[in-house]
């Protein structure tokens, strides 16, 4: 028998603003428990909650990245549900009207494009957070009320490496506007996912199972292709699949079931009445678009037609907004594009990789890549010099200032070059006779000299210049 | 439609509020709120085809504040109110009692 | 002394000119509230200490002549935060809570110099008629001890009544100011949806309620809501529109060409007859006055008890679901796990008001019963404010009496919860329109000397023609200066 999958996921997205969402308290993370909190944000009698505009902003910056259509007129709903980190019992979402709705993005697996639709998004507030030991229960509110959107896919995606495909592109595109890290590992991205299986061609889907919070991209892969099998397995063995959320084991690598409550949520969705309704104008949507920074798409394009990279080095300079933006500001400092690339994909990602940080994290300026770049093109360092001040400028020092200071630069004074050249020739008769003789490897010989005098730092262009005509004068 | 709550429902929607009712209480309660609820008839047999909902008297649109964070100074005032507190964190009974495992 | 037969005018000129101190009002207010609150058990919470200290200050400083409030005293309903001084809803579940900030009205009023003596009783959560769903007393009627003040601002209406105070702050939801303030002889204005900010005011059904005044006269209620009107940063719903000079603008008060539209529907059936006797001749007045009286339809009037307990209910049990024994307040003795601190919490927490209005609500947003319920109440809600804003389209006013019977028995109708709840008939609809609604002293009734309040609604945010309406049948009339006997007055 042959199998169709059908795959939703549902990405939530902490967005990077000032404030949360519904109250003035500040969003940070590694505070002081409670810390970041205030009466709205531990739902005291009395409080009403206060929209803060940047999250709208950053909802609809969203919706345009995601090639969406914003929703013009639209009001929050409340999620009604006990849990001691949901402090009002119920979260203020949006579940009539969402911000935006009918997106795409485009993905690529094994060379093949497809859209992926996306139904709708919602802005709306997490929850704190609640730890467990023992008996108890221990809750810090710091996180509730941060921002969210919520990204909910139409059920396009057909295996779990489209999943992953699907979810490097969302993720890729949100991080592009800046409105948040979207890291999984530290939760600013979250993702439910769920999967149905049915025989090819049948025309109801097959039942559902869901995971919730898986937290790396992996683990997602992993997690839908141990789904998919058990779902097969079950259909051909002619039972049947419960409906049921079930939980990623990292180390089996598989799926649990969870014990859960079979009716219990009943979420009891009404209309906010806190909060009036909000009608997004045009001139406020078209505002955002201008202030959109450029999608990954088309920076690519640029690298490829304008800059003369290759597709592959395109692509990988477009993995993180910091990356794309350095990149191009160290272009704009006058350095050679492909050099520049070259820096970044090698010496830098490799940096980042040992350290485990981000490039905002360190200390290089794009002004430091393009003046080291600019130093090696003019002869003034050598590529291998260029290795040296590479570990002066990832610590912020400036590439000039620091070969100077480190003797790291190259000899190419032919006034300083010559004498030297010929004390090597003069003591090397051997390697002149050799040379006219034809054989290539004497100027090696001779190259090495030159450089053993001047300890590495002639200019090899200039000695080779020099080197040649002295030869053939003598 | 003159629905009667019952009892199994009227115990159906106390879960979903968290409230619990003995039987006598029930016995009490169900009829009370099966009597309001009469007076909802009147309102199921009205015709209101083509009529907006309306939420909420309010006049006003788009009212929202500038993305500017304001620390609260609440956070020692707000945990002397909380029944358990600790180390700073808001202490509760665990979400399973484990002597029902 | 009682605070009778004076207003805000003449206090503050006392004050200004030094006839009378700070200090000695507040004194005044105490001593008439300890001399008739065993009775009337309108207050829940004294502000003594810290009340003489502001009036000590304020004498100190002198009273700004621009401040009409300042040194005066007055009262807070109990479901109104204020900082430092207990603040419960009338419920065992907020009985220890210790608020950490003051809401929006009551920091205009500190502002304005007002003197805050106490917190005053009501219906728990402001869910009933008469202020017997207190989880802690019973507020009692200064005009008939054994009837009751109404609700749920029985406390604030008793208060005024009793003398203590010329003014106390209310809220009203389906009612709750209108309906005790007719009970109580004084005057209540709740204003339109928005005019006041709900900032620090517990929430009931927040689409409905509004902050209001209870107090002696129009012109007072006119100087009090000056103070806490106004839009609000912190509640978007409050109106971003201007304020007028209400009291400034009574000098020009005329009812000559009023257009008084009366519904029919607030007449007739469901009524007593007592009311209705004195609420025709109080438009009998107006019309001798040079008012245009049109007997109108309101047509969808008796849908707006349904409506409005399915909606209100329905809000409720959203906004109720906080107090859940976790991070403030009542939590149950010897909970086990979390589902135990949830449910004993609030069942031992809510009283059985609350109870049931929480299950009408729970159920009406429930799956399933959403669009037969809460759905359909809110376009039943719509046809009720068209209903009004055609009849307000060629009238300034609407009249018709406030309740549809004068205060009844301790006791009567606390045990039939619907019968209890047809009290709200002729003020739930203006909540449910958001319009402004006042209720002023029109008379007593023939069968048991009870007062009969009339009510006045108006257009949204247009107060100003309420009060001038109520202002002028003060003026030449003199139920609002009768004052109930009460031990130990006069």
């Amino acid at each position: 028998m042959n199998f169709e999958t059908t795959i939703g996921l549902e990405v939530h997205v902490e967005l990077k603003t000032n404030s949360k969402i519904y109250s003035p308290s500040p969003v940070a993370y590694g505070s002081d428990p409670n810390a970041n909190t205030n009466v709205i944000d531990w739902g005291y009698p009395g409080v009403l909650p206060s929209l803060n505009k940047g999250v709208v902003r950053d909802g609809i910056m969203a919706g345009l990245a995601l090639h969406a259509q914003i929703t013009k007129h639209m009001h929050f709903d409340r999620k009604n549900y006990f849990y001691p980190d949901n402090p009002k019992a119920y979260q203020i979402t949006q579940s009539e009207t969402p911000i935006a709705h009918d997106g795409w993005v485009e993905i690529e697996v094994n060379g093949k494009k497809k859209k992926i639709g996306i139904a709708e998004m919602h802005i709306e507030e997490d929850a704190g957070k609640n730890t467990h030991t023992g008996q108890y229960s221990y809750v810090d509110l710091n996180r509730q009320g941060t921002p969210l959107i919520e990204i909910v896919s139409k059920p396009d995606i057909a295996s779990p490496e489209e999943a992953v495909a699907y979810l490097e592109a969302l993720r890729q595109r949100i991080q592009f506007t800046g409105i948040s890290d979207v890291k999984m590992e530290e939760g600013s991205m979250r993702v439910d996912t769920n999967i149905s299986v049915r025989p090819f061609g049948s025309d109801k889907f097959g039942t559902k199972t869901e995971m919730k919070n898986i937290n790396s991209f992996n683990y997602v892969r992993n997690a839908l292709e141990f789904e998919e099998k058990r779902h097969q397995a079950v259909i051909l063995s002619g039972g049947q699949i419960v409906q049921e959320t079930r939980r990623y084991d990292e180390a089996t690598k598989g799926t649990v079931s969870m014990r859960t409550k079979e009716g219990s949520d009943d979420y009891r969705y009404f209309p906010e009445p806190d909060l009036p309704p909000l009608d997004v104008s045009d001139d406020w949507i078209n505002e955002i678009k201008e202030a959109m920074p450029q999608m990954p798409g088309e920076r690519r394009e640029h690298y490829v037609e304008d800059l003369g990279l290759t597709d592959y080095d395109a692509m990988v300079l477009t993995q993180t907004k910091e990356m794309a933006d350095f990149f191009e500001a160290a272009v704009a400092d006058g350095a050679d594009a492909k050099r520049v690339a070259n820096y970044l994909m090698n010496d830098v990602n490799s940096y980042l990789n040992d350290e485990h940080i981000d490039l905002q994290d360190t200390k290089l300026t794009p002004a430091h890549l393009a003046g080291m770049v600019k130093l090696i093109d003019d002869g003034t360092i050598s590529s291998k010099m260029a290795k040296k001040v590479f570990a002066g400028i990832i610590d912020g020092e400036e590439p000039a200032e620091f070969a100077k200071a480190h003797g790291l630069v190259q000899i190419s004074d032919p006034a300083e070059l010559k004498p030297i050249i010929d004390g090597v020739l003069d003591n090397n008769e051997q390697s002149i006779i050799d040379f006219k003789n034809g054989k290539d490897r004497a100027v090696g010989f001779l190259v090495g000299q030159i450089m053993k005098q001047t300890r590495g730092k002639a200019n090899p262009k200039i000695v080779n210049q020099i080197l040649m005509k002295a030869l053939n004068e003598r | 439609m003159a629905e009667k709550l019952g009892r199994e429902a009227a115990k159906h929607v106390a879960e979903l509020a968290k409230l619990s009712f003995t039987d006598e209480e029930l016995d009490q309660f169900v009829p009370q709120l099966e009597d309001t609820m009469h007076l909802f008839d009147d309102l199921q047999k009205m015709d209101t085809t083509g009529v907006e909902p309306m939420y909420s008297p309010t006049q006003e649109a788009n009212v929202m504040r500038e993305d500017v964070a304001v620390p609260s100074g609440q956070r020692d005032a707000l945990l002397a109110n909380a029944p358990e507190t600790d180390k700073g964190l808001i202490k509760v009974p665990a979400i399973i009692d484990e002597s029902e495992d | 002394m009682a605070f009778y037969n004076t207003d805000v005018a003449q206090l503050h000129d006392d004050l200004v000119n030094k006839r009378v101190s700070a200090t000695e009002l507040t004194k005044a207010a105490f001593k008439q509230i300890k001399a008739t609150d065993d009775d009337v058990k309108a207050f829940l919470a004294l502000n003594e200490e810290a009340a003489l200290d502001q009036a000590a200050k304020l004498d100190q400083a002198g009273i700004d002549p621009d401040q009409p409030l300042a040194g005066i005293p007055l009262a807070v309903k109990d479901n109104i935060v204020t900082k430092g001084l207990t603040t419960t809803a009338a419920s065992k579940i907020l009985a220890n809570f210790k608020p950490v900030y003051d809401a929006t009205v009551v920091e205009k009023l500190l502002a304005a110099g007002a003197i805050n003596v106490g917190k005053t009783n009501l219906d728990e959560f402001a869910m009933g008629s008469s202020t017997e769903n207190s989880a802690f007393q019973t507020t009692r009627n200064p005009w008939d001890l054994t009837r009751v003040p109404g609700g749920s601002s029985g406390g604030s209406a008793a208060a005024v009544a009793a003398g203590d105070v010329l003014g106390a702050l209310g809220t009203d939801t389906g009612g709750s100011i209108r309906q005790p303030a007719s009970f109580n002889g004084v005057v209540g204005m709740k204003p339109t949806y928005g005019r006041v900010s709900r900032w620090g005011v517990i929430a009931f059904a927040s689409s409905f309620d509004q902050v209001g005044w209870l107090s002696q006269s129009v012109k007072d209620n006119a100087y009090l809501m000056e103070a806490i009107a106004g839009a609000d940063k912190r509640d978007m719903t409050s109106a971003n529109r201007e304020v007028p000079n209400y009291v400034a603008n009574l000098a020009k008060a005329d009812v000559k060409g009023l257009r008084i539209a009366v519904p029919k529907e607030y007449f007739g059936d469901g009524i007593d007859a007592d009311v209705q006797e004195v609420v025709e001749a109080a438009l009998a007045y107006y019309e001798s006055l040079g008012a245009i009286v049109d007997e109108v339809s309101l047509p969808h009037t008796k849908y707006g008890i349904p409506a409005y307990y399915i909606l209100a209910s329905s809000e409720a049990s959203s906004n109720l679901q906080r107090y859940d024994g976790i991070r403030y307040g009542f939590r149950a003795n010897d909970v086990k796990n979390l589902e135990d601190v949830y449910v004993r919490t609030r069942t031992e927490g809510f009283g059985p008001e609350v109870k049931r209005r929480i299950m009408l609500g729970t159920f009406s947003l429930s799956a399933g019963s959403y669009d037969a319920y809460f759905a359909k109440a809110a376009k039943v809600r719509r046809l009720i404010t068209d209903d009004f804003n055609k009849i307000l389209k060629d009238h300034d006013v609407i009249m018709g009496p406030t309740a549809v019977s004068t205060a009844f028995k301790i006791g009567a109708e606390v045990t039939d919860p619907t019968k209890m709840y047809m009290n709200d008939l002729l003020t739930v609809t203006t909540n449910m329109a958001g319009l402004p609604g006042m209720s002023v002293p029109a008379g007593f009734s023939k069968e048991n000397g009870m007062p009969v309040g009339l009510q006045i609604i108006g257009k949204a945010f247009d107060e100003q023609t309420v009060y001038d309406a109520g202002y002028v049948f003060e003026q030449t009339t003199d139920f609002h200066k009768q004052t109930p006997r009460l031990g130990g007055q006069n």
